[in-house]
């Protein structure tokens, strides 16, 4: 079967890719692109560590065909920091704690990013919500969320 | 012999403070490298087929046709391992025995539980792979199954092993049965501490397996190269033990095998085994390619350890002013398809937190057509702590005691006799239970359906086989070479600030690398809560090694005896004015010439450390209960536990929260469920609901600390303990919001109902 | 001689036995004369036994002393997660 030709813009970069017709996004960031800081923890959605961004929009890339994703503009955790400067989520994850094995972190942070971007004051409550498709089995979530809120708290000041 | 390090209390510059890991940056930028992101050349996709049945007797494998589809370069069936003998290694949890490990990871006779592999394929992409798998005709002969622990003991229940007859009951049986073994652990006299007893409460408790839930699938890359060297990445708590597993497995020289440790996306206990790995190498081997097999999460359920469901029944006397005069259990636990369940060590966990003088548990393993358990975070013991911990908790209601002056009461102390064997050391127990006492979360008000309850729990810890390696490089920066898997917790960072603290130099001037199996000697997995204990004390004994041979190149240089150089703030200084009057030496000065002084400063440490700490945890609990839909929601929670010291506090903390949460799904949700045909029906997390951020609270923790004499810091182990109270407070909880005491896990919203209705009745 | 004592779990492959003395000066040596004196205790001294010497635990360390006045108390090996 003839592979698809598809032109996209990762991080800010215009990339083409060849992918079946089947093939879901997250394979074709890790299989085709190599980049693997998109984690891929269940295949159907469940838990989060899939996690990227297309045209703004967070979704699991697990359940997005990669043929979906022409011309559309896709965030993925490679690009969150800025060059050397590294987004204050990620710098709030390194000083709380937030992060043990770190296999969950790469979705957590952009749904994370995704959140503030619409909500920039979230409550406790909130957060917990809104990070409850990304599953993390190391940390209890008490670190997650307190680094969300303080790199929150910096963002707004 | 054996290697301690005794506790030498100090001052401390980085010990005890919170720096930043060293793998942080790469974990949070998408740098980290984990199983399933090594990729070579021509790599093919390798896939497993596994059995549909519970139990059956396999009476053909063809595979000609799949070998036949082009892009298909190897497959691998039983017929390409050798058949083991009996023989017995260490891995993690229990002991392994080799004819069991050869027939769980490509079934032999037959097929003992839904997902058993039975054959695996290599092909050039994915789709390729998933259409020879259907080309694999396999003929069944259906056995009936046996998935309950309470129908595997019954006299006619299916039998999985032919060959397996109860171990530990005389005379020996004659008749092969599902219990592969009956252990007692006891004390004292049973029947007359029972006579001594004015309240005796007598109780069944009954679990369901939970999984690890690790959020990274098991993945591995092996390229066997045609000169017989195997390279294998694979994400693991022990490429030791994995290296030696796969020696033996594939009939190949240990020193041919490397296995380069990949970052660990998670293990919890359930990555101490081989499933895969020998597969893919087989499959390297066969096809001349790399082959990279990846599990889905439906296989990681189906056919990965997941911990033991159990039976538990315990009996408990008291008498009125609540000194526990006999206590008595019978723990009955899955093994699942293979004999090596947890029950040795949930055996010893039942009753350790108390002192009692009549103790008599009986422990019985028991093989079930499901997949083989692994370990599990403080593996077994939750369960029979579940049982034990809601009977005081009945005990203290029923005499009008509070929870923890009940416990107080009984609690074991330094100089207890244990029920299986040696007397405790220095413990913190009594400290956690005192801490609870004082904890404001105790006095906190509740409101209607809310209810609060209290449990404890206590694991070993171990030490054991460890290699470490630690250079002073030219600049003088410190590399430490480790051999443990720093298996989430950060222990990287712990052994960076110990060096740090030993060299007098700046955390950031160490950096700790995890070595592969090439690199340093022998390292026994990272279980148990040995880890920080272990490599901790073979990263001092290197880092005390290195400052001897600095202060030797100070004496060489000012040609004073080597005994008039101290060591201090990482620089070599005379010990008095009487040595004569020399400007210190950095550590960088030395380094820098160490190439013409005698070569590179170093320190080695191939030990078999010993002396762990025991720990010991009290958790506290608010709940409310949904009466409408039973669902039982926590509120508030908190975590005290004796660390011996926290290396970095922030780390620690975050073992209780983890553990603590774990343990929470295990109450609450979180069950394997299989059909009548013996087949997993949940094996996703869709419907293996493990806790998610808005079912939990912020977690509370209170970090004590009652050094343990054994290790230079006074370090113990602390990641099991968390996990062991949760089940039994939250029971506990659950009584006191609404009257009804759960004996069944998980506490989930049907069940709950139930009880309801149940308690309503009456 | 040292004071040698069987946890409970052990007793089966030793007829029963809880308690013996034996002219044992190191680990390797205790279970050398216990295989020799309890067949049935042999197969399960190398991968599931560890020893209390005077209160401390020790596994999988054959060359430790054990010396004319110890206690050694045989128990389960532990492990874990």
């Amino acid at each position: 079967m003839a592979r698809a030709h598809v032109t996209t813009t990762i991080n800010g970069d215009v990339v083409d890719f060849l992918c079946e017709a089947d093939q879901t996004l997250l394979s074709a960031l890790r299989d085709e692109l190599r980049m693997t800081g998109t984690k891929e923890g269940c295949g159907t959605g469940d838990c989060g560590a899939c996690s990227v961004t297309i045209d703004g929009r967070l979704v699991c890339s697990c359940l997005v065909l990669a043929v979906e994703v022409e011309g559309k503009a896709i965030d993925t955790i490679e690009g969150m920091a800025d060059g050397e400067n590294l987004h204050p989520l990620q710098k709030k994850f390194l000083e709380h704690a937030a992060l043990q094995c770190g296999i969950c972190t790469p979705g957590i942070l952009i749904a994370a990013r995704s959140l503030l971007e619409r909500n920039p004051d979230p409550s406790e409550t909130e957060i917990r919500y809104w990070l409850a498709g990304n599953l993390c089995r190391c940390t209890g979530y008490h670190k997650i969320v307190e680094a969300v809120l303080d790199a929150a708290r910096e963002m707004r000041s | 012999m054996s290697t301690t390090v005794k506790y030498v209390e100090r001052d401390l510059k980085v010990v005890g403070t919170r720096p930043l890991r060293p793998d942080g940056v790469d974990k949070v930028t998408g740098r980290a490298r984990y199983g399933a992101d090594y990729n070579l050349p021509g790599q093919l996709v390798g896939l497993v087929l596994r059995s549909p049945h519970a139990h059956a007797r396999i009476k053909s494998i063809d595979v000609t046709a799949a070998e036949k589809l082009p892009g298909v370069k190897a497959v691998v069936t039983r017929d390409d391992f050798p058949d083991m003998p009996v023989e017995y290694a260490a891995a993690g949890e229990l002991t392994i025995n080799f004819r069991d490990v050869t027939r769980n990871m490509m079934a032999r006779e037959k097929v003992l539980y839904d997902g058993h592999p039975v054959a695996a394929v290599a092909a050039t992409s994915e789709s390729i792979a998933r259409k020879a798998l259907k080309l694999m005709k396999v003929e069944y002969e259906v056995l009936g199954h046996v998935i309950d622990v309470r129908d595997a003991m019954k006299a006619d229940a299916p039998v999985l092993h032919e060959d397996q007859f109860t171990v530990g009951v005389e005379p020996k049986p004659t008749k092969p049965s599902n219990v592969a073994k009956r252990l007692v652990f006891g004390c004292g006299d049973i029947e007359a501490g029972f006579k001594k007893a004015d309240l005796v409460i007598e109780r069944e408790f009954n679990t369901k397996p939970v999984h690890q839930g690790y959020i990274e699938p098991q993945a591995c890359l092996a390229n066997y190269t045609e000169d017989g060297q195997v390279e294998l990445w694979t994400a693991s708590q022990g490429h030791f033990t994995l290296r030696a597993q796969c020696a033996k497995v594939l009939a190949i020289e240990v020193s041919k095998i490397r296995v380069i440790p990949t970052e660990l996306g998670g293990g919890f206990g359930g990555k101490n085994n081989i499933y895969n790995e020998p597969l893919a190498i087989a499959l390297s081997r066969k096809s001349n390619r790399p082959v990279k097999m990846v599990m889905t999460r439906g296989e990681v359920f189906r056919a990965t350890g997941p911990t033991s469901g159990a039976q538990v029944k315990v009996k408990m006397g008291c008498t009125k002013d609540g000194r526990i005069v006999a206590g008595e259990a019978e723990l009955n636990y899955q093994a699942g398809a293979f004999a090596g369940s947890s029950v040795p060590m949930a055996s010893m966990c039942t009753f350790t937190r108390y002192d009692l003088e009549n103790v008599r548990v009986v422990g019985h393993d028991i093989t079930v057509n499901r997949p083989k358990v692994a370990a599990y975070r403080a593996p077994g013991a939750p369960i029979a702590v579940f049982a034990v911990e809601t009977i005081i908790d009945e005990m203290a209601e029923k005499l009008g005691l509070d929870p923890i002056d009940m416990r107080l009461k009984n609690a074991a102390k330094e100089g207890t006799q244990t029920y299986y064997g040696p007397k405790l050391g220095a413990i913190g127990y009594i400290d956690t239970l005192k801490k609870a006492k004082e904890h404001p979360h105790l006095t906190a008000p509740l409101g209607p359906n809310q209810g609060r309850g209290i449990a404890t729990g206590f694991w070993f810890n171990i030490g054991n086989e460890t290699s470490t390696t630690l250079n002073v490089n030219e600049d003088g920066t410190v590399t430490l070479m480790i051999g443990t898997i720093d298996v989430a917790g950060g222990s990287r960072a712990a052994f960076a600030q110990m060096v740090a603290e030993e060299l007098g130099i700046p955390y950031d001037k160490v950096r700790p690398v995890v070595g592969d199996t090439s690199a340093l000697g022998f390292n026994f997995v990272t279980a148990g809560s040995r880890g920080t204990f272990a490599t901790g004390m073979a990263a001092v004994i290197c880092a005390r090694q290195a400052i001897d041979k600095l202060r030797e190149r100070a004496a060489a240089a000012w040609k004073v005896p080597v005994d008039g150089v101290i060591w201090e703030n990482g620089f070599a200084k005379p010990a008095s004015s009487n040595v004569g009057d020399f400007e210190p030496m950095s550590i960088a000065q030395i380094a820098k010439t160490a190439g013409r002084t005698g070569g590179t400063i170093a320190g080695h440490a191939e030990i078999n450390a010993q002396g762990a700490g025991p720990g010991f945890g009290t958790h506290i609990v608010d709940v409310e209960v949904d009466r409408q839909t039973g669902a039982v929601k926590i509120l508030r929670y908190t975590v005290i536990q004796d660390t011996g010291k926290a290396i970095h506090p922030a780390y620690v903390e975050g073992q209780f929260q983890g553990g603590a949460v774990q343990g929470i799904g295990w109450a609450l949700n979180e069950e394997y469920i299989y059909n009548k045909d013996g087949r997993l029906e949940n094996p996703g997390f869709l419907d293996y609901r493990v806790p998610v951020a808005s079912d939990v609270p912020m977690i509370d923790t209170v970090i004590v600390e009652v050094p343990n004499p054994n290790h230079p810091y006074g370090v113990r182990g602390i990641g099991e303990v968390p996990i062991i109270p949760p089940m039994a407070a939250i029971a506990n909880a659950i009584y006191d919001a609404v009257g009804i005491r759960m004996q069944e896990q998980p506490m989930s919203p049907p069940k709950i109902l139930k009880a309801l209705e149940t308690a309503a009745k009456h | 001689m040292a004071r040698i004592v069987l946890a409970s779990n052990l007793n089966p492959f030793a007829g029963g036995t809880t308690e013996l003395t034996l002219e044992v000066d190191d680990v390797y040596r205790l279970f050398q004369a216990l295989a020799a004196r309890f067949p049935a205790l042999e197969p399960h001294l190398e991968h599931e036994v560890a020893v209390a010497i005077d209160g401390e635990i020790y596994q999988d360390v054959l060359f430790q002393p054990i010396g004319p006045d110890s206690e050694v108390i045989l128990i389960q090996k532990i492990a874990g997660g």
